[in-house]
């Protein structure tokens, strides 16, 4: 199984340490949402067919990615990086234009 | 009238060129309803099929099976049966597979080749040999068979064993269970299904279940490749299928991931080992078959796959892995590999269970560990299924554990679909 690295190109997946599902919310740590907590902890969509994962360049570039890999074929359709996800305008950028 | 196996027999087929062998099961068309369906033909739905007929009287009864009869993980495992574990929940419910397993082929008429030739645990560590001893005495707590073995011991049982202090990983001790040992596992499959076959259970192979058949909640039958079939009650026991299924009946999560495990079988050695080794340091263990090859194998491939064939760097791990305990056998070939689904519950340990659907009744969550438990998890699904209840040996292994605090962790490790 290759897995093609936005930064590094195709990379053999014994580089890369898989992270499991990318479907899961993790609530605010704050939370005391039990419901959204244990869903978070022990629930699983667990497709058969694509499936949209974490997987760690953790033997290159280490960046974490966002792969939609299909779990009958072990084809990989889509692979992104996950930084940048959560904050749409980066620190640095909203810094660097005040 | 259906096969019986006797040496006259075998000798008069023999002579006769093997043209007259009766098939061990009948192959019937789907009834239009039955008392109970349980959706999946394999060691552990036939072994309910079974016991539902002989324990309860229960036998208006199918077991659907989309593939052939055993294609599943009953057919693809390495067949190490065993009881040792360290929590009691665990150890009273494959205790309880084990006095089963002991009797099996008697039980059966059909010989399982159950051969209780022990099961080695190796420690590298001291710390890990003290946690052996407190799992021993776990064990035994619980009337289980378990010793701890020296070094030398272990020499003795394994000539071939590198024990030596250059070793990788040297050996402290290990512990063991002389009463552990490894089955044919297709004839498990085929014993069953010839026993519920007998009993009036109706095998439907090539039946695939597309669909549930509801009223409001109540799921009442199942909608197959072969038509809609409606039932009291559902049983679902589809092991690395079980997201599939239960997606069908709109359960949208469970606390399951399916993973391949892969496993490994060298060519015909003359007797090697005659018990079976579990390496402590990594994820291994071996075995020699009857026929004289080694059957190993090792870690999950580690991510979700329904594949049923794996990834060669966990075929790296395992050869490695192998060769660290077994130097001699750097030369010898491995003759076939294969891959299984496994269905890897968050705490490691299997559900057993009413619902959670009314009508309906789930057994899955057996990791790597399924085929040793197929007596026992037949044996209390029937029991849950005729009585609407669990038996004492399966109620803990529910499906709302991990949501109330009460998930069974033997590895005391936390949420992780990827424990033992």
């Amino acid at each position: 199984m290759l897995i093609t690295c936005p930064y590094c190109g195709p990379r053999d997946v014994i580089e890369f340490t898989y992270q499991g599902d990318g479907n899961r919310e993790r609530p605010d740590p704050a939370s005391q949402n039990f419901e959204a907590w244990n869903a978070y902890v022990y629930d699983r969509l667990n497709p058969a067919g694509d499936h949209n994962e974490i997987w760690q360049h953790s033997g290159g570039c280490r960046a974490h990615l966002r792969v939609v890999r299909n779990t009958l074929t072990h084809e990989i359709s889509s692979v992104a990086f996950v930084r940048g996800e959560h904050t749409s305008t980066p620190r640095r950028k909203a810094e660097g234009k005040s | 009238m259906m096969a019986e196996y006797s040496a006259f027999s075998l000798l008069a087929n023999a002579l006769k060129g093997n043209k007259d062998w009766k098939p061990a099961w009948r192959k019937p068309d789907p009834k239009a309803s039955y008392d109970v369906i349980i959706i999946g033909g394999g060691g552990h739905g036939l072994a309910t099929a079974y016991y539902l007929a002989k324990e309860h009287g229960i036998t208006n009864v199918a077991v659907l099976e989309k593939g052939w009869l055993g294609s599943g993980n009953v057919g693809r495992n390495t067949t190490a049966v065993r009881s040792n574990y360290l929590l009691p929940a665990n150890t009273r419910f494959y205790e309880h597979s084990m006095k089963l397993w002991e009797n099996l082929s008697h039980e059966l008429n059909y010989n399982v080749m159950f051969s209780q030739r022990g099961c080695l645990n190796l420690a590298h560590t001291p710390a890990q040999f003290d946690d052996y001893a407190r799992r021993g005495n776990a064990m035994r707590h619980l009337g289980v068979d378990a010793e701890l073995m020296t070094p030398a011991q272990i020499k003795r049982l394994i000539p071939a064993l590198d024990i030596s202090d250059s070793a990788r990983f040297p050996v402290v001790g290990g512990l063991m269970q002389r009463r552990a040992g490894t089955a044919r596992h297709d004839a498990v499959a085929w014993g069953y299904a010839r026993g519920a076959d007998r009993r009036g259970v109706d095998i439907i192979e090539n039946c695939e279940v597309t669909g549930f058949l509801r009223d409001g909640d109540r799921v009442t039958g199942v909608s197959t490749s072969r038509g809609d079939i409606r039932a009291k009650k559902v049983a679902v026991a589809v092991a690395g299928s079980t997201g599939r299924v239960m997606q069908l009946a709109g359960i949208e999560t469970m606390p399951i991931e399916s993973h391949v495990l892969q496993a490994f079988v060298t060519e015909s050695l003359k007797p090697f080992i005659d018990t079976v080794v579990t390496f402590g340091m990594g994820h291994f263990y071996m075995s020699q078959s009857d026929k004289g090859g080694l059957v190993y194998g090792g870690d999950l491939d580690g991510y979700n796959s329904y594949a049923q064939r794996g990834n060669l760097p966990i075929v790296d791990e395992v050869m490695s892995e192998m060769l660290a305990l077994f130097p001699g056998l750097a030369r010898v070939r491995m003759l076939r590999s294969w891959g299984g689904v496994c269905d890897m519950s968050m705490d490691g340990s299997p559900i057993i269970t009413t619902g959670p659907l009314p009508g309906m009744y789930l057994n899955c969550g057996w990791c790597y560990g399924g085929f040793k438990a197929t007596p026992a998890s037949g044996w209390c699904f029937a029991w849950t299924i005729a009585k609407d209840q669990p038996h004492d040996f399966n109620a803990p292994f529910t499906l709302d554990r991990f949501h109330r605090g009460l998930v069974i962790d033997d590895k005391g490790q936390g949420a992780n679909p990827r424990l033992h």
